[in-house]
């Protein structure tokens, strides 16, 4: 590949070696700048949400009472005297989640590790639309605007959670339309993701690499993109329709004879809160995968590199998770058994919930299988895959009693729900996440991280997360209800289990103070850390071994490279080192 | 840097990656319609009369409301309109620009003549006081409509931009044009596809 022939799609006459700084950083076409924007966006968001939550875990603990330090700077709207009021508990709570899952995990995993690793691991130049990747980014990054500026318009941020159920969403204040503005927004830029990276895996992989020699990322991404596609639109459909019942007054979601504070809404009627519910879960349980499958596919790149040894049935963990893209569209109702919908829906809903947790059970083997035999190595961002296992196998078991109706009934809505859903999502999810970062660091900057720092930052997070998380399974369990203002407080049957309030926000803190390691370690070693080797990790695949680290500006690879072999060939006996990267010519045509 | 198959198609799959692109999109699309032609099946399955109380008169056709004939005559105009898009795909891969010219310009016009009809059927129901807020039947229409109408504006947009200042790339590189010529043909001809399904399951079902 000539690096001379780098005139930028379009032909705009300019320069592709001496682009101005906003072509260069700001308004790139490159795959690997808009990965990089994406990481640090969403990893100030997440860090943005979890503040959020660290607020509201004030009330819980100690409730009614003035928030210290920084209590006095909120408005009396908010926080009079430091005190937090109700409204602005709901808001927080909304944002928290809203916030955590559209603007912090999804672009963090598909947005910025997708975009950087997805074309360096198919050996492909850039991605196939570069100038819609950029519009991508953008568009999220107005939605992001959008739903953070919502907290300063009148009555503030939506409050109706980040389910934004009917009718309570459509009588909210104004910020509920800002929510769903961004919302469309978030999801306009998503699509354009997603149409992106499927093009970009099916027709811009290296020569000789079929769908089977795709590093299990790449795959991972392929489905998750498959899901963000096709789950989104009817969310998009329903902020539609939610929009049009808060601006233009139709009731698609409006029951007739709705009663607000002793009054009956003047609007036609007619609609259904159930509609809803239905469209929102049609994207919502899809998008749990979309927030869980990137991680899986981090963590089989880390364990198969750290215990040198290929993963265990490569094939079978592809059907596996292609049968889950699919299933995930036809189990979402199993959040709805509460609302009466019906013996039949329950029965088949509860029946496809059972059949999907088949796959994810054979995935979560198999990366235990892996490290079977293996010579490990103890890295940090291996600490962090082999935390991922543990802790989403509690997040999926506890997601079982949720996906049969019978002992869904008595635990809906309770923080056993919340307990559940963080385990999968955080020590899951963001761990899996924050191992990637460690593991592609050297990658991206050509430096390595602390290791030190990583290690007290993994075992701190580890730790603190499940002094967070499993007491609200606890609580849930005792019948405490989520979105309580004051953590249960009120109810005779919560009394026992309110010393727990206590100890997860404590818990929540202690999170914040590990992640300080973390967030001066990633802006020290980004300057200072030691310089890596182009494969700092004796990787097989084609981002370690076939480009620079960092890589070619534009192009990625000083050649593009020819794939040989499996993606995970590690310890092979026809070969002297315990690795055999993807793109290395096999011994007979190296001699000639 | 050159981003490969953006114009030849990769030989193992068949496509470039701009028609691969299109087609996922509109995958997207139909969930998007999807959702919404659901909706108006959930709302329409739990209504005990519809169209039911419209200006104080309970109506118990679709029909009886919305202009059959209008939208009968806006079918026409968007089939031709697919028609002389087709046309017009066909005149550059015959070399003919001049013909291209011709009938990418009858598409826009004919765009242009969906959105007056369109246009006169929505003033006639304001002129009613026939506003979205009525019921829901009306507002299922103006929704699934207006969405179908941003998706005809957002076409002519494309269409107008292939007519003038994107032809330019008729003259540098006219196989990718070409492409790019039926690649909005594929989009133009979905946003066809909604309205066939529209009509009839609005205005006469």
């Amino acid at each position: 590949m000539a690096d001379h022939a780098a005139v930028p799609e379009g032909h705009h006459g300019e320069d592709g070696h001496h682009e101005s700084f906003w072509r260069k950083y700001i308004f790139s076409t490159d795959h690997k700048v808009i990965g990089i924007q994406y990481g640090i966006t969403s990893l100030l968001f997440l860090l943005f949400g979890f503040s959020l939550v660290m607020l509201m875990r004030w009330q819980l603990a100690y409730p009614g009472q003035p928030v210290p330090l920084i209590g006095w700077l909120f408005s009396d709207d908010t926080m009079p005297g430091g005190v937090m009021l109700p409204e602005f508990y709901n808001q927080l709570g909304a944002m928290h989640g809203t916030i955590m899952v559209f603007l912090g995990i999804v672009p963090l995993a598909v947005g910025a590790f997708g975009n950087y690793v997805v074309p360096l691991q198919i050996g492909a130049p850039d991605m196939a639309f570069p100038k819609l990747n950029m519009a991508s980014y953008w568009v999220f990054f107005v939605g992001g605007v959008i739903m953070l500026g919502s907290f300063f318009v009148p009555a503030g941020a939506a409050k109706a959670g980040w389910t934004s159920y009917a009718p309570l969403s459509v009588i909210e204040s104004m910020g509920q339309t800002m929510w769903l503005i961004s919302m469309v927004f978030l999801i306009t830029s998503s699509l354009l993701g997603a149409v992106n990276f499927l093009t970009t895996i099916v027709q811009l992989r290296a020569d000789g690499m079929g769908f089977m020699q795709m590093p299990f990322f790449v795959w991972a991404q392929f489905i998750t993109s498959f899901l963000l596609l096709l789950a989104f639109p009817p969310l998009e459909a329903a902020a539609v329709l939610q929009l049009s019942d808060r601006l233009l007054d139709t009731s698609f979601f409006m029951p007739s004879g709705l009663v607000v504070s002793g009054e009956v809404v003047d609007v036609a009627g007619g609609g259904s809160p159930l509609l809803w519910q239905h469209l929102f879960w049609f994207l919502a349980h899809p998008e749990v995968y979309v927030l869980v499958l990137p991680a899986m596919g981090i963590v089989a790149e880390i364990i198969a590199n750290n215990a040198r040894k290929p993963l265990k049935g490569y094939k079978v963990l592809v059907y596996s998770l292609v049968f889950l893209g699919f299933m995930s569209f036809i189990v979402w109702a199993h959040h709805m058994f509460i609302t009466g919908m019906g013996q039949v829906m329950s029965t088949f809903f509860q029946t496809t919930t059972m059949i999907i947790s088949i796959p994810s059970v054979i995935i979560l083997t198999a990366l235990f299988l892996s490290l079977w035999g293996g010579s490990i190595r103890f890295t940090t961002p291996m600490l962090f895959a082999l935390g991922f296992l543990p802790m989403f196998g509690i997040g999926g078991l506890t997601g079982l009693p949720l996906g049969l109706a019978a002992t869904d009934i008595p635990l809906h809505d309770t923080y056993y729900v919340i307990g559940h859903f963080h385990y999968v999502v955080a020590p899951g999810t963001i761990l899996a996440l924050m191992g990637g970062i460690y593991y592609w660091f050297p990658k991206m900057t050509g430096r390595t991280m602390n290791d030190t720092l990583g290690k007290i930052h993994f075992w701190g997070t580890l730790v603190s997360m499940n002094f967070i998380f499993f007491p609200m399974l606890i609580q849930g369990l005792a019948g405490v209800s989520r979105r309580l203002y004051d953590g249960g407080q009120i109810y005779a049957h919560a009394q026992d289990v309110l010393v727990y309030n206590e100890v997860m926000s404590i818990a929540a803190w202690v999170l914040f103070v590990f992640q300080i390691p973390f967030i001066v370690n990633l802006l020290v070693s980004m300057k200072k850390g030691k310089a890596a080797a182009d494969n700092h990790w004796n990787a097989t695949t084609l981002e370690w071994s076939a480009a620079p680290s960092p890589p070619v500006g534009h192009g990625n690879f000083r050649d593009l490279p020819t794939v040989y072999r499996d993606p995970y060939e590690y310890s092979h006996p026809d070969h002297d080192e315990d690795y055999w990267p993807q793109d290395v010519p096999p011994a007979e045509a190296s001699e000639n | 840097m050159q981003i490969p198959f953006t114009v030849a198609p990769r030989p193992d799959t068949g496509v470039n990656n701009a028609k691969l692109g299109v087609w996922l999109f509109l995958a997207s699309e139909v969930m998007l319609f999807g959702g919404l032609f659901s909706a108006y099946i959930f709302l329409r399955i739990g209504a005990p009369e519809w169209p039911g109380m419209v200006g104080g008169h309970a109506y118990e056709r679709a029909s009886d409301i919305l202009n059959v004939p209008l939208a009968t005559l806006n079918t026409m105009v968007l089939i031709g309109s697919s028609v002389t898009m087709v046309m017009s795909w066909a005149s550059l891969a015959m070399q003919r620009f001049d013909r291209y010219r011709l009938y990418m310009g009858a598409t826009i016009a004919l765009g242009f003549v969906f959105l007056v009809v369109k246009a006169f059927e929505y003033g006639e129901k304001f002129s009613h006081g026939y506003l979205p807020a009525e019921n829901n039947f009306l507002a299922i229409y103006f929704v699934l409509t207006g969405l179908h109408g941003l998706h005809v504006i957002g076409g002519i947009l494309v269409n107008m931009y292939f007519m003038w200042p994107g032809a330019r790339m008729w003259k540098t590189d006219p196989k990718r044009f070409t492409n790019r010529i039926e690649i909005a043909g594929l989009y133009w001809h979905f946003v066809d596809l909604v309205w066939i399904f529209l009509f009839p399951t609005i205005y006469l079902l």
